[in-house]
């Protein structure tokens, strides 16, 4: 018992910490298992089950194209409607969910942080990480769609992968942000679904970005970093406006911004979560 | 020996204001209205807006590796605190403390439990929380579901169980952990008494391994039976190290004693004498006290007094100093009395705070607090032998036989 390879010195800290990469990837089986089990829960004790994974999206599409394809009669840049606002909804709803949950993951987790150690980043990482398996399920239901209405997917199809990391990170980023604050502020929890539903309007999940002047657009990217996001989703899953356009590099830029002051806040505010929460 | 543990002048302070656990957004957009330059500064650095308290307060010790120690102390004494600072669930505010190899914390059983997964579900879940592999989990499933005795039920959701059964799961996990040390809060009280028997043994098993554990428990005897070291906190401070069986004896007759901690005033939160404890043992020379002053304003030009009473309720002496001025905060204030000759038994001690005065200038009381334990003198009696004829003082006397001539004069002292 001589070696002592897990020396750790408890001190005050102050300031701006980065988070310890290593440390999470000692901790990714946990990572894991919060998503098994969140998962499994989801869907235990419910009688449709996962069926509720496809009705979700499909009930979504089937009432935008209702209201904002027929009654409304927005554009859809010459596709069908439902197939338009699907492929928007898909990294929406992935988007949606993973905020709502994270902002909440601290709170709810409360007699875990108050009781164990782990990276705390790991609570709002695991939350945002449920939402892939919905997108999964999701995106095969848009393929089956995409044959309903003799639409071949575009080859640039398989970047969906790289973009739905890119929503993770925008969802992580907001979620950090939120989750923290929402341990000294319960006000956050009744702020987040009005959030959520405005930041929705501002995005074109319903509409098409083509209705925006083409001057504002890169503000318009730059202000919501989910419009080059959901942009590039429909340009690679149906070939619309050609390759990425510019606004998915602004995107990513502010998602980036977004998730690494998150990251920060969050790491300040954690040495409080277990007196707090 | 090396030390596992080393823990130095550790402290953990709590604002005052923090006693509510979270505030609402619309109280700090009202206080940033009234005081925009006052949250600025806060916002800026980590400024002390409202007094401090503390949880624990300057505490240090070792613990040898392999080396079984218990935690005792009074609720509130801050021995929770203490093992979520080493268990890193929370910050320290002072002070410093290392851990060498790897920790298992087990300040409750079961966290993680969910209660529509089934058995095998949450072993694994729990297991990965208290921070083990997968791997290592499922290398020991069988072992723990036999452990906890529910092999029937593996695949049965744990809301199906009864409680009995699910704290039995849930210790099973916890006491698989294969932690260098082992960290534990009172989980020692589940089950029932056959189980409790075999997670004793179990933890008794896991210190002959060689493994370091710190054990808070209010369980007398199982400590008695693990511990060889005890470290006693009182009101966030070490108040005694020591081999078990003694620093348990101790404490034990220190809790027959009347309860200091639920005594406890508002402000004044507790007192003891400068070396230690509450017995006085000399007659002459000066008898220091410490009192402990938890205060949620200050005190500008007030008055403290000090006043002690005997087992009679007669006034035997009291004190008084002003104008006295204290920051809002946790505050130690040490009172010498140059000598206390009083006839040995127990006095009771009543302080007085008021702020701005005292209690003939129009002063505000702040608070009366008799307290507690009472101030025991365990002195020689000095002056007469019958309690009836001794009096309050002990001080003791001499006769001398007048000589006329002024010689040799035999002498009679009355403390033989």
């Amino acid at each position: 018992m001589s070696h002592a390879p897990h020396t750790h010195v408890i001190v005050p800290r102050s300031g701006w910490a980065p988070v310890e990469l290593g440390e999470l990837w000692e901790y990714r089986e946990l990572v894991y298992l919060l998503v098994w089990r969140d998962v499994k829960i989801r869907y235990k004790q419910t009688v449709l089950g996962v069926a509720w994974a496809v009705l979700q999206p499909v009930l979504t599409m089937v009432i935008f194209s209702i209201f904002f394809g027929k009654l409304g009669g927005l554009s859809s840049d010459g596709y069908p409607y439902p197939i338009f606002a699907y492929c928007a909804l898909l990294p929406w709803q992935l988007f949606a969910f993973g905020v709502g949950q994270a902002s909440e993951s601290v709170v709810l987790n409360q007699r875990m942080i108050t009781k164990v150690y782990f990276p705390r980043v790991i609570m709002p990482m695991a939350s945002v990480a449920v939402g892939l398996v919905d997108f999964a399920i999701s995106f095969l239901v848009l393929l089956v769609l995409m044959a309903g209405y003799h639409i071949a997917p575009s080859p640039a199809i398989v970047a969906v992968p790289v973009l739905a990391l890119v929503v993770v990170a925008a969802a992580l980023g907001a979620g950090l942000w939120l989750s923290a604050l929402n341990v000294t502020y319960r006000d956050v929890r009744h702020a987040v679904p009005f959030l959520i539903q405005v930041w929705f309007f501002a995005t074109p999940v319903a509409y098409a970005t083509s209705s925006v002047p083409p001057a504002w657009r890169m503000v318009y990217a730059l202000v919501n970093p989910m419009v080059g996001v959901i942009d590039s989703f429909r340009w690679a899953l149906l070939g619309a406006g050609g390759p990425p356009p510019a606004e998915l590099g602004i995107s990513i830029l502010a998602i980036t911004a977004m998730l690494v002051s998150g990251l920060f806040y969050f790491r300040r505010m954690e040495r409080r979560f277990a007196d707090v929460v | 020996m090396p030390s596992a543990i080393v823990v130095e002048r550790l402290g953990k302070r709590y604002r005052l204001g923090e006693r509510e656990p979270y505030g609402a957004l619309r109280d700090s957009i009202a206080r940033a209205a009234r005081a925009p330059w006052r949250l600025a500064r806060r916002l800026g650095r980590r400024e002390p807006a409202e007094p401090w308290v503390a949880a624990l307060d300057n505490v240090s010790f070792d613990v040898a590796e392999g080396e079984v120690v218990g935690i005792i102390g009074r609720n509130g004494s801050g021995k929770s605190t203490l093992l979520k600072i080493l268990s890193r669930i929370t910050e320290p505010s002072s002070g410093r403390a290392e851990v060498r190899g790897r920790v298992g914390s087990l300040l409750e059983v079961g966290t993680g439990f969910h209660p529509e997964l089934t058995g095998r579900e949450n072993v694994f879940v729990n297991g990965a929380i208290l921070g083990m592999r997968r791997r290592e989990i499922a290398r020991r499933f069988d072992e723990i579901i036999d452990f906890a005795d529910v092999d029937r039920f593996v695949d049965t959701p744990v809301k199906h169980y009864s409680s009995g059964m699910q704290m039995r799961l849930a210790f099973a996990v916890a006491a698989h952990l294969e932690p260098e040390i082992l960290l534990v809060d009172e989980v020692l009280a589940v089950g029932d008494i056959e189980f409790q028997k075999k997670c004793l043994g179990k933890i008794g098993a896991v210190s002959r391994d060689g493994r370091t554990v710190l054990l808070v428990s209010h369980q007398m005897n199982q400590l008695r039976r693990l511990c060889r070291r005890c470290v006693w906190l009182e009101a966030g401070r070490v108040h005694e190290i020591g081999p078990g069986g003694e620093t348990l004896a101790h404490y034990e007759r220190a809790l027959l004693a009347p309860d200091a901690a639920a005594a406890a005033g508002r402000v004044f939160r507790q007192w003891q004498l400068a070396g230690g404890g509450h017995i006085v043992r000399i007659v002459d020379g000066p008898v220091t006290i410490d009192l402990r002053l938890a205060l949620a304003e200050p005190i500008s030009r007030g008055h403290l007094g000090m006043s002690i009473y005997s087992e009679r309720e007669e006034l035997v002496a009291g004190w008084a100093f002003e104008p006295l001025d204290l920051e809002a905060g946790s505050r130690d204030v040490r009172i010498t009395v140059a000598s206390l000759p009083l006839r040995p038994g127990s006095y009771r001690l009543v302080f007085s705070l008021f702020d701005r005065g005292n209690n003939v200038t129009g002063g505000a009381l702040v608070e009366q607090w008799a307290a507690l334990p009472p101030l025991a003198l365990d002195v020689p009696p000095l002056s007469h032998p019958q309690d009836h004829w001794a009096g309050v003082l002990n001080v003791s006397a001499e006769l001398a036989l007048a000589d006329e001539a002024g010689a040799d004069a035999p002498i009679v002292s009355t403390s033989a």
